[in-house]
C-alpha cells in the first residue's frame, strides 16, 4: 500500500527540480533501456547457469505469493454458492477411500472416542464443547461426491455426517464472520472462507459408506467438502473456531494456495 | 505478443510438467527435475497459476487483433488441401521457396491455426482441471476429471511438439529469426491482398 507524502515542514513545496531530468530525458531513457535488456540478459544466463535457483530469489517468491493472493480472490469471485458438485451412485464408490496426509499411514495414531472432544472458540454463541456421542445424534445427510487432490488423483467417495451449516447455526456461530479454522490431533490445522462452510456440500462427517469412519480417514470427526481441493478437508479435528483472522493452514503455510477451490 | 506468448508458454509447459510428476498419468513417463520450474509442486503451482494469466491476457489481446484487423483472414486463410499437399512436395525436393517470409506456405498456415487452436483447447481443459465443480458444464465435456487431466496433457504434447518443429525450422531459415525478433518486413496491404 502506498500512501500519499504527508505535509511536512521538511518537505520542499514544490518538490526538487526536475528540469534537469526533463533536459537529459533522451539519455535517462536510453540507460533504462539499456539496464533492462542487461538485466534481461543476465537473467537468461542465469536461469542456463543455476538451473532453477533464480525461481527461489526473494522477488520473484514475492510475485508468486501476491498473484496466488490475487489468485484467492479471483477464486472467491467464481465460487458458486448454490451451485452443486456432480454427484454419483453408490455404485461408483470407492472402498476403502484413498489416504492422504503429511505422513504415511502406517504412522496414524487412532484417536480414543472415550477421550476425544469437539472445543469451539471464536465468534461462537454457545461454546461447550461436544462429545462423539451429541455429534452422532445430530442430523445426518449423505453426499457422494469426488474427491480431487491437488497432486492429480480423484475418486468418488460416500461420506455422511451433520451438514456444516446446520452445525454452525446450532452453536450460533456468527455467520458473517470471514474464515472458519481447524485444529486437528496430529497437529494438522486449516482453515476455508465462510462461503464455502456455508455451501449445501459441506459436511462435517462421521461415516464413509454408511460405516463409522476409520482411522486413517479421520475418525471420529473430519471436514468433508464438494468444492475444495481434498487437502482442505482436514481430518480427527478437535477444535473450530470462526473467526475474522486469517489462519492459513499447514500445506497452504508451505506455498500452496489457500482458496483451492475446485 | 509472440515473445510474452512464448514466455508464458514456456513457463507454463515447464512448471506443468512439474505438476504433472506429483500423480503421473503414465507410469513409465516422468519429467526429468531438472527441466521443471518450481520448487516442489507447490512453486511450480504457483508459477502455473501466474504464467496462466501472462498467456490468458496476451492470447486474448492477440485473437483480439488478430480477428480485428483482419491479419487471420489475410496471413492464414484460406488453406486448400492440394496447396498444403504442393508444399509438402516441394519441401519433400528441397524447392521451398523462402523468398517472401512474409507470406505463410501452406503447411505453415495449417501448423499456425493448429497451434492456434490446440492452445484454446488447452486453456479450456485448463479450466476444467482447475474448476471441475465450479465450471462442472463445462468440466462435463471432458468425461471425467482425468479426462480433463488426459486432455490437457495431450494438448501440452502437442504443443511441445508444435515447437520443436517450429524452432527447428525457424534456426533452418535464419533470416526468419531476425523477422520474429524484429516483427519483421513491413508489409504492404495492397500487394498482399492480391494473393
Amino acid at each position: 500500500m502506498h500512501k500519499a507524502p504527508s505535509r511536512s515542514l521538511f518537505r520542499p513545496k514544490n518538490g526538487v527540480d526536475q528540469s534537469v531530468l526533463q533536459e537529459h530525458k533522451a539519455l535517462v531513457d536510453d540507460i533504462n533501456r539499456r539496464k533492462i535488456l542487461r538485466g534481461a540478459v543476465s537473467l537468461g544466463a542465469l536461469t542456463m547457469l543455476t538451473g532453477c535457483d533464480v525461481t527461489r530469489s526473494d522477488a520473484v517468491q514475492s510475485v508468486l505469493k501476491r498473484v496466488s493472493q490475487f489468485n484467492d480472490r479471483v477464486q472467491a469471485a467464481l465460487f458458486r454458492p448454490d451451485h452443486l458438485a456432480p454427484t454419483f451412485s453408490e455404485a461408483e464408490v470407492v472402498k476403502p477411500p484413498r489416504f492422504n496426509a503429511y505422513y504415511d499411514i502406517e504412522d496414524i495414531v487412532p484417536i480414543d472416542v472415550a477421550k476425544w472432544k469437539l472445543e469451539l472458540a471464536g465468534k461462537i454463541e454457545n461454546k461447550k464443547s461436544w462429545t462423539a456421542q451429541e455429534i452422532y445424534a445430530l442430523p445426518e445427510q449423505e453426499w457422494i461426491i469426488r474427491h480431487v487432490c491437488v497432486e492429480g488423483w480423484d475418486y468418488i467417495g460416500q461420506w455422511s455426517g451433520v451438514n456444516f451449516r446446520l452445525f454452525l447455526e446450532r452453536i450460533g456461530a456468527d455467520l458473517t464472520a470471514k474464515y472458519v479454522s481447524f485444529k486437528c490431533a496430529d497437529d494438522y490445522y486449516g482453515s476455508i472462507d465462510m462461503a464455502t462452510a456455508l455451501h449445501p456440500q459441506t459436511i462435517l462427517a462421521t461415516k464413509y459408506a454408511r460405516e463409522p469412519i476409520t482411522d486413517p480417514f479421520g475418525f471420529p470427526l473430519r471436514l468433508r467438502t464438494a468444492t475444495k481441493l481434498g487437502f482442505k478437508n482436514p481430518k480427527w479435528i478437535t477444535a473450530i473456531e470462526v473467526t475474522n483472522e486469517y489462519r492459513g493452514g499447514y500445506w497452504e503455510d508451505r506455498g500452496f494456495n489457500w482458496f483451492a477451490g475446485i | 505478443m509472440h515473445w510474452v506468448n512464448a514466455l508464458a508458454m514456456i513457463l507454463m509447459i515447464l512448471s506443468g510438467w512439474a505438476i504433472y510428476n506429483d500423480s503421473v498419468i503414465f507410469g513409465w513417463l516422468h519429467i526429468p527435475h531438472w527441466i521443471t520450474i518450481g520448487a516442489g509442486p507447490e512453486g511450480a503451482l504457483q508459477w502455473h497459476y501466474f504464467a496462466m494469466w501472462i498467456l490468458m491476457i496476451n492470447g486474448l489481446c492477440y485473437l483480439v487483433y488478430g480477428f480485428a484487423t483482419g491479419r487471420f483472414r489475410r496471413k492464414l486463410l484460406p488453406i486448400y488441401p492440394r496447396d498444403v499437399i504442393a508444399t509438402v512436395r516441394d519441401a519433400m525436393r528441397f524447392r521451398l521457396g523462402h523468398d517472401d517470409i512474409t507470406h505463410y506456405n501452406a503447411v505453415q498456415k495449417l501448423l499456425y491455426v493448429g497451434v492456434i487452436a490446440v492452445i484454446i483447447v488447452q486453456v479450456i481443459s485448463g479450466f476444467a482441471v482447475w474448476k471441475p465443480v465450479q465450471l462442472s458444464e463445462l468440466a462435463v465435456l471432458f468425461g471425467s476429471f482425468q479426462g480433463a487431466r488426459l486432455v490437457h496433457f495431450i494438448g501440452m504434447a502437442l504443443i511441445v511438439g508444435f515447437l520443436v518443429v517450429h524452432v527447428m525450422l525457424a534456426v533452418t531459415v535464419p533470416k526468419t529469426i531476425g523477422a520474429m525478433l524484429t516483427g519483421g518486413p513491413v508489409v504492404d496491404d495492397d500487394s498482399n491482398d492480391k494473393h
